[in-house]
């Protein structure tokens, strides 16, 4: 760990915090992608083999148990923060799910709730900020807990103040139990970061826009104002032709070039 | 730590949607159950898709999927403001590699996709409309479902997809970005150019496998 924390260290003396494209989002280009490289280098020399290992490794119903534990523990403050959203029924559906699945599901090994048809959701602290109307602030990119923003870090300091696994005792068990967490978490993920490399043109852009519209979609539950994509971004300075809510093919004239005159054919051949 | 958002990826798995033997001027939620369902079933059926076989997947998608995508669309949308400024030949291309990208994409997801179970929603809107957003819900055992969205629009050749929005995350909106920054770097051709080179890395990797 102290390895790391040198290594850390001395990223943080080697970048200059530089801002390279501009995005009013990310003041903190320099800084963050200095980080996120020392992420990938982290990732590709420990956690994902570590990850490999323990996907090819393990039996999936070993894999399921252990992500179903740390699920059913994080229901908790899923219920809580949605409470503090003023959302009672989805609180108390979280509620439900941690008892049921504490009980009848052996200390959450088993997720009968789901069975039962009680939803899991998605919830932090951050999230409840943004709830109430806190912007999302610059985006950070932290050591090995990856992307975040202002409000998000902020959100995430009370998340694991309020952790189950964080505050267990003793500490080699906590440890543990941390470290197991994560290889899961990570193993879950093999599949979305190989997409990410064959999908990107440049990763840490991809992964920034994505976690921005993520958590910015979580926020609103699924259901974000459509027209209004740039609410958090109002008072920005930046470019805002790039990030402006997606417009319609059919407020250009329609350009269906390409693929027109192969669906004209199909049309013929299949229409009815 | 690679990050939240990486879990939105994970399920462009099902940018499986989109077939073709459907009526033109069908609803456009029928066109995509239908076209899902019948990509599921070809899957459950063949062997090969399975094991990842990337030219039948290549195949499944080209002849399946790719019909109901409106690629010049797509592009121009993630082009944004440069769109303007390219010539018809530039355009051209861009939409070419583009579209190979996303397919070889797609071609990666479609070999991961393992037994999720997919929620049809009910289409939200009026019959007069020519711009709607289908929404497919996909849950895999205990896992918070992940919802898959698209951006649809009717025209004269049936509904057309222009963007997909997977967990909140838009394809079009996350290219957006990096072409904007690589076109202030080194123009429209350099764009074109790293497509090409993304492209090609990618076919002899798909190839080695």
């Amino acid at each position: 760990m102290s390895k790391l924390m040198l290594g850390f260290g001395m990223l943080l003396l080697a970048c200059g915090c530089a801002t390279t494209g501009g995005d009013a989002r990310d003041p903190f280009e320099g800084f963050n992608r200095s980080m996120y490289g020392f992420n990938q280098a982290v990732d590709q020399a420990v956690l994902k083999p570590v990850a490999q290992a323990y996907k090819q490794g393990l039996p999936e119903i070993v894999q399921t148990g252990v992500r179903n534990f740390f699920s059913n523990l994080a229901d908790v403050f899923i219920s809580v923060n949605n409470l503090l959203q003023g959302k009672v029924i989805e609180a108390a559906n979280d509620g439900m799910r941690f008892a049921v699945n504490t009980t009848i599901g052996g200390l959450g090994l088993l997720d009968w709730a789901s069975e039962m048809g009680l939803e899991k959701h998605n919830e932090d602290f951050g999230q409840t900020f943004g709830r109430w109307g806190v912007g999302d602030g610059p985006y950070i990119v932290w050591p090995v807990f990856g992307s975040s923003t202002a409000r998000d870090s902020v959100g995430g300091v009370f998340d694991i103040a309020v952790d189950p696994v964080s505050n267990h005792k003793p500490v080699a068990a906590r440890n543990a139990m941390n470290l197991v967490r994560l290889v899961g978490k990570r193993a879950d993920l093999l599949d979305a970061s190989r997409l990410l490399e064959e999908a990107a043109l440049d990763k840490y852009v991809f992964e920034r826009d994505a976690y921005l519209q993520r958590r910015r979609n979580l926020v609103f539950d699924g259901n974000p104002p459509r027209e209004a994509a740039s609410l958090n971004q109002s008072s920005e300075t930046g470019d805002l032709s790039e990030h402006s809510p997606v417009q319609t093919p059919a407020q250009h004239d329609a350009v269906l070039s390409l693929s027109g005159q192969a669906e004209g054919e199909r049309l013929r051949v299949d229409g009815r | 730590m690679v990050g939240r958002a990486l879990l939105a990826v994970v399920a462009v798995v099902s940018l499986i949607a989109a077939g073709s033997t459907l009526a033109q001027d069908g609803a456009p939620d029928v066109l995509v159950k239908t076209v899902t369902l019948e990509i599921i079933d070809l899957i459950a059926k063949d062997k090969d898709l399975q094991s990842g076989d990337q030219k039948k997947i290549v195949a499944v998608i080209e002849s399946k999927i790719l019909p109901h995508f409106n690629f010049a669309a797509m592009t121009r949308l993630a082009v944004a403001t440069n769109w303007e400024k390219s010539t018809a030949e530039q355009r051209k291309q861009l939409t070419e590699e583009f579209k190979t990208l996303l397919v070889r994409t797609y071609s990666s997801a479609l070999s991961t996709y393992r037994n999720q179970r997919f929620d049809f929603r009910p289409l939200r809107a009026k019959p007069t409309d020519t711009d709607v957003t289908v929404q497919v819900k996909i849950s895999q055992g205990s896992r918070e479902a992940v919802s898959l969205e698209y951006d649809m629009e009717k025209t004269p050749y049936g509904w057309k997809v222009y963007d997909v929005r997977i967990a909140g995350v838009s394809l079009v909106a996350s290219y957006r970005t990096e072409f904007a920054n690589e076109i202030r770097a080194h123009g429209v051709d350099g764009l074109i150019k790293s497509l090409v080179a993304k492209n090609q890395g990618q076919g002899l990797r798909a190839e080695r496998r």
